[in-house]
Formats: C-alpha cells, structure tokens, sequence
C-alpha cells in the first residue's frame, strides 16, 4: 500500500508538470493583447504598455520566448511564489482568499449529494418499479436536463427574491445558511447522477448470489443490504463521487457568479475574461494537485472498500 | 470590465421621451425620513486599482470620490465650479494658479498642501510608475521628460509650488478648458503617508488610501468582497446624509440586481440588460435612467477610395433607421444619436449631422447610387461585445434601403480590430466607441478626428478643423472655445468621417431603503446626495 502511494505520489509530480506546460502554451498560445483587455476599449497609453510589457515579459513571444517564460515561472513556483495578477495582486493572497469558501462551497455541495442522492438511490434500488423509484427517475432526468445556468437563476429568483426563503446572494464572508442554496444548486447536478448511479448498483447487486446466499442463510434485511450490498455498490458511487469533488472544488464559476461568492470559480472567469494568464496559470496549477490527491484518495478507498482490491 | 461613463442630468426630455421613467431627476422614490445614522451599500466591480493617477474605470473611482474631494466639480450646466480649490485662474491659458481652500486635512490629520497635488501629480506622470491615467498629465509643461524607459525627469518642470495653498500649473501649450478636466480622479492629492520616500508610492497604501474627503477608510479593501468607508468628520466642505458606506464587490450585475429587488444592497449602477425589460415592474420608479458620456459610433476607413466621398458616407448614415435599432435590439437602454458629441458636456447641441441623420431610404439610395458607393460593404466588429446583433441590424438595413451587399465580420477582440485598423487592412466599416475622460466637447473632437488625434483610425484629416480646434485649445473663456469646438463640429457633419448611431444610458436604480439616488458626470452615485430612509 504504502509503495503504492509513493508511486502514485511520483507519478503525480510529473503530470504536475506536464499539465502546467499545457495550461501555460493554452494561455500563451490563446493570448492575443492582454493589456487591452485589462483597458476594455479604451486606448492603452505607449508608457503603460511599457511597464506592462516590461513586468510580465509580454514582449516574449515565440518558442524561444515561450519557454523563457514558462521556466521564469517554474522557478517562481518552485520557490512558492505563484506570481502577480495583471492588476498587480499577488496569486496567492487571491487563491487564500477564495479557497475557503470554495471548499465550504464543496462541501456542502457534496453533503447533500451523499445524504439525498445516496440514500434516495439506495431506497429506489431495494424498492424496484415502486412510486418512489419512478417518481425519483422522473425527477432526476429532470435536474439532470435543466443546465445549471437556468436553474441557479431559478432558483436564486424564486427562492431568494420572490419567497425570501434564502438570502439571493452570499457575499465573501458567508454564513452557512447563506450559502446553503447555492450548495443545493450546485449539488443537485451530482445529487442526480449518484443517485441513479446507487440506484442500478444496488438494485444489480441485491440479485447477486452471494446476497440470495444471504437470505438463505437466515440474515435479516438490515443487514444484507447494510453491509453486503451498500459495500459492494459503493465502489462505482465512491469513483463518481471523487472525480465530483475535484470537480466542485475547482469552483462553480456558473453557482459563484450567480450567488456573488468569490471563490476559485469567480476569480477563473475573471482571470480568462481579462486575458489574465498568471492567474489562470496560477489557478489550474492549484486545480490540477486537487484533482491529483483526490484521485489518489480515490483509489486508496477502493481497498478499503473491497479487500480483493490489493495495491503492490 | 466596465468603462467609464459620465452622466448628466439636464438631459430631462431625454429621459421623458424614453416613457420608460419619468423621473430624470434623481431618485425620490423612497418616502420616509432620512436617517443620517445609516450606512448605504453600493454595488461596484473588483476596483483595478484605489490610487487616483492609476484609477481610470468607474468602480475604483467610485470608492475614491467618497475618500476624496476634487479641486472642481460639475454644476447642472455641466460646467465646472470649485470645490477643494478655492479658485482655478489664468490670464493665458497656460499658466494656471491653483488656490486651495484652507481646513482641509487627510483622514490622518495632515494638513492638504500644494505640496501634496505636486507630489501626487509628478507621481502620476512619471511613465516608470506605470500609471493608468497618466495621459491626463500629458498637457502639463515637461511631461516628456518624464516618459521612456529611463526618464530625464522625475518632476514635472510645469508644477511650481507659490506658498502652502497655491501652486502654479504651466502648460506646454495653451489650454482653454484646463479647469474642466481637474474634476477627474487622477487630480486628487495625495498625502505624505502615502510615500514612503520621494515619489515611491507606500507598499499598503492602495489597502487603505488615506485621502482628504467626506468619507474615510473602516478597515482596508478586502478584495473581492466590500470596502467600507465612514463618514469623516473633520471633513470641512459640504458634510454626507449618511453615516458610511459599504461598497459591495459583485463580478455579474444579475446577482446585485437579485439582491436590489429583495432589499440586500441598495444601489445598483448598471442594471443588466436582460433585466432592463422587466427593471420598469419591478422596480416602479426605483428605476432610473440619465444620459452617460459614451458615444457609439460606425467608422469610415476614409482612406479607402471607395469611401472617399463624403456623399456615400452621408447616404449610409441615410439609410440607418437608429430609433428603430435603439428601440427593437437595445430595448431603449441607449438613445439615438445626431451630434458628434454627447449631451453631457457644455456646447452640446441636437442634430448637427443634419439631413444626414434623418431616416430616408428612398433619398439615401438615390444619393448612393449618383456618388458612386461600393455594391458591397464589409462591417466589422468585436465578437466579444455583444455587437453582433446590431451590427446584423444595420447591414440588413443597409441590404435593404441602399440594395447593396452587406457583411458582419467579427474579430475576436477589439484590440484585434484595432490591429488590422492601425495596418491600415480593408475592414470596411468599423464599429468604434467613446467615452470621454473629462466633460469637454473637446475630448469628443481632438483625439478622434485631428490629423494627429490617438484615436484618429479612419484616417481623417481636415486641416481647416485642426486650426479650429488649436484656435478653441487658446480661446479666451471656456464661451469662446466652445464656439470654436461648435464649428469644428459642424465641419464633422459635412464630411461624416464616422456615422454617430447612439449615446449610452445609465440604467440604474435601488431599493426601497434609500432616496435621492443620482448618478454623476463620472458615473458615480453622488455621495453627497444619496439618503438612508428610516
């Protein structure tokens, strides 16, 4: 186990760093004036675009001039220093200050998605072709149909300015409750598919042989489906759920924009808005360890889950 | 990001015409009584930056005219009058004396001095410093010297101290209207905590800028989320209605305007536009319009010969219906425009294009067609502005009232327009847009169209409006030089260098617990006005 994670651990400073080489000739490549859009229409003056031009190497362009840049970088993130934003914010005060909320975001997010998703699959699964089942299909398809882009407005308008159940918006420094709606929103897409996810798995399982073994041998309900199947039918559920993490971790730049809440999400759109490519960079290079460890996270549970599952 | 804009509110028919709000002159939608106990909260953008000479779109300098108090400011007529400064004169439009009026002190206790413009000013100018509005400087005597990698100056020559509450500004060239532009941002002073040795801004200033106006900082910026400022008692002008105010950070206009519709924030500055047809419900007369400084324009590559005539320019300017695009594609949210300059500035006169902006099909193609105007017209635009369906608009009406071809050619970015316009690349008509950097029909005239103007893309050049425009830069009185800019104006009619299609709009309003919400010259409520309701 412990080689295992070692390995892994290896493996993930390399495609640390190969998809920071992406990410960084993406925004090079993609870069057209940076400057401008910092200025919107308006005129840039010849000594603004100096000092621009001078302080973030803009002037290096080309392959020659990529890789110079891409390793003036490098070295600077190395060294933990993630480099300053266009407008002269350092990237890491902006990413300490929009992670914790991100990650409370997240994590309410992923709460409801445990709590409604997994149990309601688990209830639709043991109960087949009942009411309960048909009616969480129906609505699930339902969610899973509507993009968050219709449905945090939708529900940010009914619930919030029409039957002021939740506060429309959360602002930066957000009580829970605040934030409770938009991590409804955003659950509500992984909600759907864990739900149909644990509903197939449970209901396949509760026919395999070892449960009819099971029953046979006398062992109550709570039991084989406590123990025997949710362990069994948690495997595909636990992969979804951590590539889902990764996901709402990396913010919801739709969910954020919408409910006002500066996190990760927020500050990406404004950093691809404004041609910002130390920020961008900056960003996904963070994004991309989340994905890595919560990949790892993934496949450590797996063994937990399932002891034929062994790691050498 | 939004750009800066400028308001005014002598443009009451205007706003009637509109029939969407009758009220053009602030907001008295909120009855009830004041309470001078309270604190107002405003919606802005993330500020780019909070030091005066850096400051140059509207949320950053909406924070800094509650922190600070500009030497002039602008009465309904939109001329100047002073407010910081005690008088702003000169005998030859060169030499400008500033005095300053005595008792004001920064938000630390510092007695304001000419000194602190001085510093502030060179600070601004001084190209290494990387300001953004540092071209506000540009007419100040020296200013080159300070610009290049390696400055031959620090200080501007033009600035002279004459005692603590006087200081002289000389230009390199004489300047009529140097007294409007110092109602601007990049005008305030800056105290000495906010160096830490000569000319090197403070590290920490920005977080929490020490100014010299009816509100100071509580706490620092906190990015991304609000910054509060609190009323400031030694403040020895004109004092605020309201205790504080918390400008809150929204990155889109659809959530500020949620939380306007339930009471959670009180002013909205820009009502996003897919709220503007339902803002006049939900908001009944909290909602409310004024005329801003921008000007959209289609340019005219002068250049190419093909549009050389100004008959073929005059008659595409015919074939446009602009009430029939501002009404159907901007749902009212901006006006027509017939003039080359906004209404917000003094001089500003209805319609000087004349015939040429009167909708006639029927006459427009006769003229096409007798100048000799090309079978196809290309236009080009930005595809990242939201331009595409007015730009569609334009061309089938031009399809259908001139019987030519008519393309849309989006470029990803402006500044990719710009590019391929500066090379001079046949892009055919373009659009452009203008806001002005101080309320000056001269702002609208000098960079646009004069042979050397920086914002000159079309090519033109009439050497006859230039000797206009240098005549208004030396004219006596602000009267005399706006005479000046009005026959350079009409001159601009004659040739239609570009097509004026429209002005923008402040579409802004609040909620129930404010009143007296106006918007000023700069886009920027009005700190001085606004009340709380008790």
């Amino acid at each position: 186990m412990l080689r295992f994670i070692l390995r892994r651990l290896l493996q993930m400073v390399l495609a640390f760093f190969g998809t920071t080489l992406i990410v960084y000739a993406l925004m090079f490549a993609g870069q057209g004036d940076p400057i401008q859009a910092l200025a919107g229409e308006r005129p840039v003056t010849a000594a603004q675009r100096a000092y621009l031009t001078e302080k973030y190497h803009l002037d290096a362009t080309g392959v020659g001039g990529f890789f110079y840049r891409y390793f003036d970088y490098l070295k600077n993130l190395l060294q933990g220093d993630l480099g300053q934003s266009l407008t002269g914010r350092q990237i890491g005060d902006i990413l300490a200050a929009a992670w914790p909320v991100t990650v409370k975001l997240a994590l309410i997010a992923m709460a409801v998605t445990i709590v409604i998703g997994v149990t309601a699959g688990v209830i639709a699964g043991i109960r087949r072709g009942s009411i309960f089942d048909n009616a969480t299909l129906v609505l699930t398809l339902l969610v899973l149909g509507i993009p968050t882009i219709v449905l945090a407005p939708l529900a940010q308008y009914l619930l919030g300015v029409k039957w002021q159940l939740f506060p429309p918006t959360a602002g930066a420094n957000p009580d829970l409750y605040a934030l409770l709606l938009p991590g409804i929103v955003l659950g509500s897409l992984s909600l759907a598919t864990a739900l149909r996810l644990t509903r197939t798995s449970v209901a396949e399982n509760l026919r395999a042989d070892y449960v009819r073994t099971a029953r046979s041998k006398g062992l109550v309900k709570r039991r084989i489906v406590g123990v025997h199947v949710l362990r069994n039918s948690l495997i595909p559920v636990i992969t979804f759920l951590g590539v889902e993490m990764g996901n709402l971790m990396s913010g919801a730049i739709i969910t954020e924009g919408v409910f006002n809440i500066p996190g990760i999400g927020f500050n990406l759109f404004r950093g691809i808005r404004t041609e910002d490519g130390p920020l961008v960079v900056g960003i996904v290079s963070v994004l991309v360890v989340v994905y890595l460890v919560s990949n790892l996270v993934v496949d450590v549970l797996y063994a937990v889950l399932d002891p034929r599952i062994r790691y050498e | 990001m939004r750009v800066r804009r400028l308001a005014a509110w002598t443009a009451l028919p205007l706003a009637v015409t509109l029939g969407l709000v009758a009220c053009g002159s602030g907001g008295d939608g909120g009855s009830g009584e004041s309470d001078p106990n309270a604190a107002v909260r405003i919606e802005i953008a993330e500020p780019q930056h909070l030091v005066p000479t850096n400051t140059n779109e509207t949320s950053g300098s909406q924070v800094l005219s509650a922190l600070f108090s500009p030497l002039v400011d602008y009465d309904e007529a939109n001329k100047p009058y002073e407010v910081a400064a005690e008088s702003v004169t000169s005998s030859d439009n060169k030499v400008w004396t500033v005095k300053l009026k005595d008792g004001y002190t920064f938000h630390n206790g510092e007695k304001v001095t000419a000194e602190n413009y001085i510093d502030a000013w060179n600070y601004g100018a001084y190209a290494p410093n990387g300001q953004n509005s540092s071209y506000f400087f540009e007419k100040v005597a020296g200013y080159d010297d300070l610009q290049g990698e390696q400055p031959k100056a620090k200080t501007l020559t033009g600035l002279k101290k004459v005692d603590d509450l006087t200081f002289t500004v000389t230009l390199s060239q004489p300047y009529s209207e140097f007294r409007t532009m110092l109602g601007y941002t990049a005008f305030y002073p800056l105290p000495k905590a906010a160096f830490s040795a000569p000319g090197v801004l403070a590290e920490g200033y920005e977080q929490a800028p020490i100014g010299q106006g009816p509100f100071r900082m509580k706490g620092s910026w906190q990015h991304d989320a609000k910054v509060e400022v609190e009323k400031y008692d030694a403040f020895p002008g004109q004092q605020p209605k309201v205790a504080g105010v918390e400008f809150r950070i929204y990155q889109q206009p659809t959530a500020a305007y949620a939380d306007v519709l339930s009471d959670n924030l009180d002013v909205i500055k820009t009502i996003p536009t897919e709220n503007l047809s339902t803002a006049g419900t939900d908001l009944g007369d909290r909602f409310l319009q004024s005329s801003a400084s921008s000007l959209q324009v289609l340019a005219i590559p002068t250049f190419q010969k093909e549009f050389s005539n100004p008959e073929v320019r005059k008659a595409i300017s015919m074939a446009i219906d602009r009430d029939e695009i501002t009404r159907s594609i901007f749902k009212d949210s901006q006006q027509p425009a017939r003039s080359f300059v906004s209404p917000v500035v003094a001089g500003y006169r209805e319609n000087t294009v004349g015939a040429a902006g009167e909708f006639d099909p029927a006459k427009a193609k006769a003229m096409y067609e007798a100048a000799g105007g090309p079978k196809k017209i290309e236009m080009s635009y930005n595809g990242d502005g939201g331009h595409k369906d007015w730009i569609d608009a334009t061309c089938n009406q031009l399809k259908a009232n001139l019987g030519v071809e008519c393309v849309g050619t989006a470029e990803p970015k402006f500044a990719d327009l710009l590019t391929k316009v500066k090379a001079k690349q046949p892009v055919g008509l373009f659009r452009m847009g203008w806001v002005m950097d101080y309320p000056s029909m001269e702002n609208y005239l000098g960079p646009l169209y004069s042979t050397n103007g920086s914002s000159n893309y079309y090519g033109y050049s009439n050497p006859e409006f230039d000797k206009l425009l240098a005549e208004g830069a030396k004219a006596p009185n602000e009267e005399e030089a706006v005479k000046k800019y009005q026959a350079a104006e009409d001159l601009l009619a004659e040739d239609m260098p570009v097509i004026p299609l429209r002005y923008g709009q402040n579409n802004f309003g609040h909620s129930t617990k404010v009143k007296n919400v106006e918007m000023d010259l700069f886009d920027r409520i009005d700190l001085l006005k606004i009340e709380a309701v008790k």
